[in-house]
């Protein structure tokens, strides 16, 4: 798996204060992998992939990104940020702008392209999350799984070269939740690597090509979703899936 | 689906919207639903109505049924101004009650308006009134275009306009002549730094020695930056022997500052909007420079000390309050800057300012600053008083601006992280948009007590409106009962018409800016 690695992640280690919510952790992404992490809650998986474009500092380790080392002083977080795109639970769209000025800020303010340019490129992203029509309305006029969408749109207008996404359906009502899914089903299928943290197993099941399970700051198992599910090899692991899989 | 057994219901057809009920309306509706239908609400009815009778019917009374009216329409159908003194506002018999006396304001108004300020010279106000209304006002419009050119007219041109046309004056040299000045200054602070060093060693043995050796390094040091900057003061000696000096520099500059910001802005590729922007823009300040002569001594001096009236009034108030906005803004992020050398200095200014009343820094602007300053070093009263207030201000909105920063979610900075702006694009795009929308009662606030605040400005001998109204008091050709009241009734409707303006116009842009809301 580890041909062409577009992430890898050596001995990252992460404290906050005195706690250690990160511990050695190492994992390589190849090119166009999917990678769903999974554990409970406080695992330390959320902090782990927010580590990945900086969002959280580390003390220990080394995390390359395309090429980009970012250590712990963290110095080409610029540089790393412009590739990795990111969605987070809460959507973070931003409020007083239009979905389509959501979409149109980082490209013309970090890449510079003209406005025409960026607005077409926008428009195109939003047709591909099935929302062009929504492009002059304000966040809060969509619903929960239409803003979604919109953040999805508004990280692929950089054009990154790696998506995370952060528990992107938790917040959402249950009937919401396909339509965001399908959305990043059809971006696995273009190609995207892609690294979820999702309680999602269906879409585990059907589109990670490993899946990663993690509790206690750590990696406990990794696998293939066939293995991870039908054979699972830590009780850790046992008991996680016996007390979601009902 | 009756009696207890009917555990399971399927609906058929659901159930169409209606109307909501028919409520009691109007007016007879209205007086029984909201006003009489308590015995506590009846009460408050009464004491309401008795509070009104007794507040309002006065005051009606005392301002218009029983005033004096300051025109009179003669028989012809032509206005004539009331009274040349006090005799039309004092009560022919015990029986006539004299109300308010508006002639007397007629009489005062210039001076209420323009304080001292020469009567030949006035249209030199007016005509900066107009300007800054007609800069204003589409900027206060949302709909009409051009909003970059405007803004940047009305808060950096107008502003050095309204300078030269209120106080008049020309100018001696442009932006050579400017930069060789503050730098040979700044050569000629450090070399008398470095003499006196000397000099205070010469007496001492031991650390003398030390300290003549320091002085003659200090002193080497401004040879050296005095070499450094000879190129420019031998430019700007040039150019002040030459015949026109002023547009000699003022070319100069123009080249400069034009080529400058055309190679940094891209040169040859992307750098021509910027170097057609900067040429317009010296084109622009020549014109003036011309249309007012500001090259052969200007407009005749009017010192600030006869400046009054209202126009000091707006002068301090839209000064404090568009100077306070920046200040604000930059301790507010200072405040929350995890750079403990910029936080501490945000909460110490703050703190300090805003633990002071605006007397004593007014006091202390005035009358102190001056005793700490170099002897050729004046600043102008009324600017004392102006950076007083801002500073002031600054400090207040501050912490209105803080509150509306607590209120951005730290989910909103990451997600612009996360696209790649960077920390001053994420704060100057993102979270200072949505946290001064949060704070427009606040800020509005603010703008509405500093306006009403600039009257303290009377105690430091500058003459704002409400300082003028007293000062007319004292003319006894008016001295009249009800003058004292007529003139503060005057100032006060003043000042509630601008508060009232500004409170209408920021619900105004609050509903406006807040349709993302909705």
């Amino acid at each position: 798996m580890t041909i062409d690695p577009i992430v890898g992640i050596v001995g990252l280690n992460k404290w906050y204060g005195d706690f250690h919510v990160l511990r050695d952790i190492d994992v390589d992404v190849a090119k166009g992998e999917r990678i769903v992490i999974c554990g409970p809650s406080g695992s330390g998986k959320s902090t782990f992939i927010r580590c990945i474009n900086a969002l959280e500092e580390f003390q220990e380790g080394r995390i390359v990104v395309d090429g980009i080392e970012l250590g712990p002083q963290l110095r080409r977080v610029d540089e790393v940020r412009r590739e990795v795109g990111m969605v987070f639970q809460s959507f973070n769209l931003f409020p007083h702008l239009t979905v389509l000025e959501n979409c149109t800020l980082a490209p013309i303010w970090v890449r510079h392209v003209p406005k025409k340019d960026a607005e077409a490129a926008a428009m195109k992203y939003l047709e591909r999350v099935k929302i062009p029509h929504q492009a002059n309305k304000y966040p809060s006029q969509l619903s929960g799984g239409q803003q979604q969408r919109v953040a999805i749109a508004r990280a692929l207008t950089m054009s990154p070269k790696v998506m995370l996404f952060d528990e992107p359906t938790s917040a959402l009502d249950p009937e919401m939740v396909k339509e965001v899914l399908d959305t990043m089903v059809d971006l696995a299928g273009e190609g995207m690597t892609m690294l979820v943290v999702t309680h999602e197993m269906g879409f585990a099941r059907e589109v990670a090509n490993r899946i990663v399970f993690m509790d206690a700051g750590q990696i406990i198992e990794t696998n293939t979703p066939a293995n991870f599910f039908a054979n699972p090899q830590h009780a850790r692991t046992k008991l996680f899936l016996s007390q979601i899989l009902r | 689906m009756s009696g207890p057994a009917a555990q399971s219901f399927v609906r058929q057809a659901l159930i169409p919207e209606r109307s909501a009920p028919v409520k009691v309306t109007g007016l007879i509706g209205f007086l029984r639903a909201r006003l009489l239908n308590s015995p506590t609400n009846i009460l408050l009815t009464v004491a309401s109505i008795l509070l009104l009778w007794f507040t309002i019917v006065p005051a009606v009374k005392f301002l218009l049924v029983d005033a004096v009216s300051p025109v009179t329409l003669s028989p012809d159908w032509k206005l004539v101004w009331n009274g040349k003194d006090r005799a039309v506002c004092l009560a022919k018999d015990a029986e006539h009650t004299v109300g308010a006396c508006w002639p007397f304001v007629a009489a005062k108004f210039s001076q209420y308006i323009y304080g001292f300020y020469p009567e030949a010279e006035r249209w030199r106000v007016n005509l900066t009134f107009f300007l800054a209304a007609i800069l204003l006002l589409p900027l206060l419009i949302p709909p009409l275009p051009a909003k970059t050119l405007n803004a940047g007219l009305f808060f950096i041109a107008f502003p050095v306009l309204a300078f030269f046309l209120l106080r008049g004056g020309g100018l001696n040299g442009f932006g050579v002549g400017w930069t060789s000045d503050l730098l040979s200054g700044f050569v000629g602070g450090i070399d008398e730094i470095g003499q006196k060093l000397v000099r205070t060693g010469e007496g001492a043995a031991g650390i003398g020695s030390l300290l003549q050796w320091l002085g003659k390094l200090v002193v080497l040091l401004g040879t050296g930056v005095s070499g450094l900057i000879w190129p420019l003061t031998w430019l700007n000696r040039a150019i002040q022997t030459s015949a026109q000096p002023v547009w000699f520099d003022f070319a100069t500059t123009a080249i400069a500052v034009s080529m400058a910001l055309f190679v940094l802005s891209g040169g040859v590729r992307t750098g021509w909007r910027s170097l057609i922007v900067s040429l317009l823009t010296f084109a622009g300040i020549g014109l003036v420079i011309a249309l007012m002569g500001l090259d052969r001594g200007g407009l005749p001096v009017v010192d600030t000390g006869l400046w009054g009236g209202f126009l000091v009034t707006l002068v301090v108030s839209v000064t404090g309050i568009v100077a306070s906005m920046p200040i604000g803004i930059a301790l507010a992020l200072g405040r929350r800057s995890t750079i403990p050398l910029i936080r501490f200095f945000s909460i110490g200014f703050i703190e300090i300012w805003r633990g002071v009343p605006l007397i004593t820094v007014l006091f202390f602007a005035t009358y102190m600053l001056p005793l700490f300053l170099p002897g050729n070093f004046k600043i102008d009263g009324l600017v004392r008083a102006l950076i007083g207030i801002a500073l002031f201000s600054g400090a207040y909105m501050a912490e209105v601006i803080r509150g509306g920063l607590l209120a951005i979610p730290r989910g909103q900075s990451e997600a612009a992280s996360a696209i790649g702006l960077s920390w001053w694009k994420t704060t100057a795009l993102i979270v200072m948009p949505q946290a001064l929308r949060h704070v427009i009662p606040g800020l509005v606030n603010s703008f509405i007590g500093l306006f009403k605040d600039t009257s303290l400005v009377s105690i430091v001998a500058l003459f704002d409106l409400l300082g003028q109204v007293r000062a007319s008091f004292a003319d006894p050709v008016w001295a009249a009962p009800t003058t004292l009241f007529t003139g503060f009734a005057f100032a006060g409707m003043i000042y509630f018409v601008f508060c009232f303006g500004m409170s209408r116009y920021s619900l105004f842009v609050e509903n406006r800016l807040n349709a993302h809301r909705g």
